[in-house]
């Protein structure tokens, strides 16, 4: 299925992803698109070229860049490629990469503290929960002040359920979460 | 009783290396049937020729066989040697004793003794050939052209010059095609309409070709030399003999809001008209799904205003037959339809435009005589996108391939811009310039480097329509690294060329191929570019790819020539390697007829005297079958047989090897 020359990084990429990054011709329609290319030090169609390099240059450049973690996850690069590649799961892949290897630059410690703390509402209720999530993030990251205005509107529009909701199987999920933690795929 | 001669050749040191020529010789004349047998250094020279014209004459050969190379080779030198000593050339077989035998094996006496098998496989074959007669089949030195744009113009122009008749046939009510749509054409900026209507008048007056606008091909029957064609031409309502295309009919028709489809939609027509002033012919049609008095029942203006009576609304649709040896498909392109692309807006916007409907803009006989004017509000656009590959080397919504001449007449089209809008800007969204042809890289630089045409390396990902009707173009600077955003007046989009409209229903009528994209096939991309899988059926033009001008008239005179070529003959002459239907044991089950693929197998009705039908058989036509043998192996009763590889033949070949 791999073709040759690719490099390790991009194998990875594709065993971790499914997409062969070989495919992408460098249109820059995902560039185009990202609604967050602005803030980006590296965008979306760089990122891929360097995967496609993928050589200990490129890779360093990558995993240590902020824009893996400025990305959104809006997947409108995904949606709009020509080419049917996914550029969005290369980032996320990227992103396990750069934070297994401690390389997430100190000015995306936020981003990454919000991904934890994503992850482990999520491990614990099975489910998104907002005030578990804020708490924990704002706990992790430091960041006690920034948009606590929102949160008495948020609150009469009924957007923080006072009572986390979790799911009821809550075994699968730490089964699920101990597979990914062991590196196998489900 | 067979009278078997047997010739050995060595191939110089070829054969005669791994096998020993003189043994072979020697084992062959003691084979039943065999009366001469013979070895010699070169077989195919003249004085091993002449071994075998001799041998036939002097031993009264019934047959012969030589062990030498391929058939594929020298079995024509071979056969031709035969018919001068006065046998059927048929009556000759060759054993391959080189490919098969010498150059693939190194034992020398096992190589010997499969050549003695291969020889006397051959000779047992050969007792049971039968005399064949090449078939001759009478060619009609008429050619049919299937489209009138300038490849079909140009294989019309070509053939008639060659002093051969031609019918061209076009669907629409004038020829002339696109490029009579076309402002100015890269690289020279030459005038399209002034290089092109002088080509359409010569073809109407070409005393050789006969012209059938809006017309349509209804059916096909026959085969190369031999088609008898079935053409629909449409009820115009105007009688042409009457017709001078003064213009009164037109003048008063009420219809007046119908799109040109000339003008690409951005210009009204009559439903009484003609294409465009420099149409040729230069009389008009009526549109009879517009015409009020043909939907409505009354009106009848033009007709109140035809001082010659020329209008008829009773006029009916035509069925005309013809018979022609050859065919040239010249059927074009259409450009492919963005409104897949819903980040384009869906084709909802009407200032994104796409590449014929600027040509229209810039063109001098366009509906803004020449001048920029964008479609929504009429004002002239001060920032035109360009955007290259829409529709083009998008596999997911459009087309995989790349249509070749967007690149250039993007680069026409800023240029045209620049030229006529002097403070404007002109911004080029390009994923890579593909500007392989004459003079061709020279023009994109002149766009950048005189013009100021603004490249830009990316794709655009979206087209928004602001409140203040801007159209917003988010699109890609690659080189640069980073996203681009423009405020655009207009866009215009370089659509995927893609085949025309009912390519693929014409394809089916004349056999021909074509691909998963709709283009038809090439008998060979390389060494056959303007044949096809159907015999004496020729392509010109975008209707195989996409193709500029220039390419489409180089391949429509190629395909001119091989009309030519083939009308140079007064008939043509085909091996008689066909199959034949024993009629006395057929059971008309058709499942030869079924599996056909060239449709050579027909119905055949077998009458008796007074003209009483006894029975229905299979009858193969000579002139079709291509001696593949498919109905020989469905034929469930075993009454097929091809010549010249009869069942007989074959298991009498198998059996003497016990």
């Amino acid at each position: 299925m791999s073709k040759s020359a690719a490099s390790k990084l991009a194998e990875h990429v594709r065993r971790a992803t499914g997409v062969d990054v070989a495919e992408c011709y460098q249109c820059g329609k995902c560039t185009a698109g990202c609604p967050m290319a602005r803030w980006m030090d590296v965008v979306p169609s760089q990122i891929m070229r360097l995967v496609q390099i993928g050589d200990d240059e490129a890779a360093a450049r990558l995993l240590s860049s902020a824009a893996i973690w400025v990305c959104a996850g809006c997947l409108t690069c995904t949606q709009r490629c020509p080419k049917k590649l996914d550029p969005a799961a290369v980032i996320d892949a990227l992103r396990e990469l750069s934070y297994q290897q401690g390389k997430v630059p100190a000015s995306q410690r936020k981003v990454l503290a919000f991904h934890k703390a994503f992850l482990k509402v999520v491990e614990k209720a099975g489910r998104m929960s907002e005030i578990p999530l804020t708490a924990l993030y704002k706990m992790t990251s430091g960041d006690l002040v920034s948009d606590v205005t929102l949160a008495p509107r948020m609150l009469v529009r009924g957007k923080l359920p006072l009572v986390p909701k979790v799911v009821r199987n809550r075994r699968q999920m730490k089964r699920i979460f101990a597979a990914c933690r062991k590196g196998d795929r489900l | 009783m067979a009278r078997i001669g047997v010739f050995i050749c060595h191939c110089g040191e070829n054969i005669a290396r791994t096998v020993d020529c003189a043994a072979v010789a020697a084992a062959a004349a003691k084979m039943p049937g065999v009366v001469h047998s013979a070895d010699y250094k070169y077989m195919c020279s003249d004085p091993g020729q002449q071994m075998i014209r001799q041998a036939i004459a002097e031993k009264k050969l019934t047959g012969a066989v030589v062990g030498a190379c391929s058939p594929r080779m020298h079995e024509p030198t071979f056969r031709r040697a035969a018919a001068e000593a006065g046998l059927n050339p048929y009556l000759l077989e060759m054993a391959n004793l080189r490919e098969h035998c010498s150059w693939v094996h190194e034992d020398r006496a096992a190589a010997t003794a499969k050549a003695i098998d291969l020889v006397r496989v051959m000779v047992e074959k050969v007792k049971r050939n039968r005399s064949l007669y090449p078939i001759r089949v009478p060619i009609e030195p008429t050619a049919l052209v299937v489209g009138g744009g300038i490849a079909g113009i140009q294989a019309a122009l070509d053939i008639a010059g060659g002093g051969k008749k031609v019918i061209l046939v076009e669907r629409g009510p004038s020829i002339g095609g696109h490029m009579a749509r076309l402002s100015e054409t890269f690289p020279t900026l030459d005038c399209s309409q002034c290089i092109l209507t002088p080509r359409m008048v010569e073809a109407a007056s070409h005393p050789n070709i006969t012209l059938m606008t809006y017309s349509e091909v209804e059916a096909v029957e026959g085969f190369v030399g031999n088609f008898q064609v079935t053409i629909r031409r449409k009820a115009k309502y105007v009688d042409w003999s009457k017709c001078t295309g003064c213009g009164d009919c037109w003048a008063k028709c009420p219809a007046r809001k119908i799109p040109s489809e000339f003008d690409a939609r951005l210009g009204a027509r009559t439903a009484i008209y003609r294409p465009f002033p420099q149409a040729v012919p230069n009389k008009p049609v009526i549109d009879r799904e517009h015409c009020i008095m043909l939907t409505k029942g009354k009106c009848g203006a033009c007709a109140k205003a035809c001082q010659r009576g020329a209008v008829n609304f009773k006029d009916q649709d035509e069925l005309v037959k013809v018979k022609v040896g050859a065919v040239v498909l010249a059927t074009g392109f259409d450009l492919w339809d963005h409104s897949a692309y819903g980040e384009y807006g869906a084709g909802k916007f009407a200032d994104v435009i796409d590449g014929f409907q600027f040509e229209r803009l810039a063109s001098a006989s366009g509906p803004t005589g020449g001048e920029i004017r964008r479609p929504s509000d009429g004002q002239v656009p001060r920032t035109v996108v360009f955007i290259q590959c829409c529709g083009s080397r998008d596999e997911k919504v459009g087309k995989a391939y790349c249509s070749k001449i967007c690149c250039m007449y993007t680069a026409k089209h800023g240029m045209l811009y620049k030229h006529k809008v002097h403070d404007g800007r002109a911004i080029v969204f390009y994923m890579d310039i593909r500007a392989a042809g004459k003079g061709y890289e020279e023009f994109i630089r002149r766009a950048v480097e005189a013009d100021g045409v603004e490249y830009v390396r990316g794709r655009v990902s979206r087209i928004y329509r602001r409140t203040d009707g801007k159209l917003i173009v988010r699109g890609a600077d690659t080189l640069a690294g980073r996203a681009v955003t423009v405020e655009a007046d207009m866009v215009v989009l370089a659509d995927a060329v893609v085949p025309r409209s009912g390519g693929e229903k014409l394809a089916q009528l004349f056999g021909v191929g074509y691909d998963t994209d709709g283009f038809y096939s090439e008998a060979h991309p390389k060494l056959r570019p303007v044949e096809t899988a159907a015999a004496g059926v020729f392509l010109a033009g975008a209707c195989q790819s996409p193709k500029d001008i220039p390419d489409s008239v180089a391949q429509a005179s190629a395909a001119a020539a091989k009309v030519l070529g083939l009308f140079a003959r007064p008939e043509l002459e085909r091996e008689p390697v066909v199959a034949r239907v024993n009629e006395n044991t057929c059971v008309h089950c058709r499942a030869c007829i079924q599996a056909c693929p060239y449709g050579a197998v027909e119905d055949h009705e077998i009458r008796d005297r007074k003209g009483h039908l006894v029975r229905t058989v299979a009858r193969v036509n000579e002139g079709l079958c291509q001696g593949c043998g498919t109905c020989v192996a469905i034929c469930r009763s075993g009454c097929i047989d091809l010549e010249g590889f009869t069942d007989e033949q074959v298991f009498s070949e198998i059996a003497t090897l016990e």
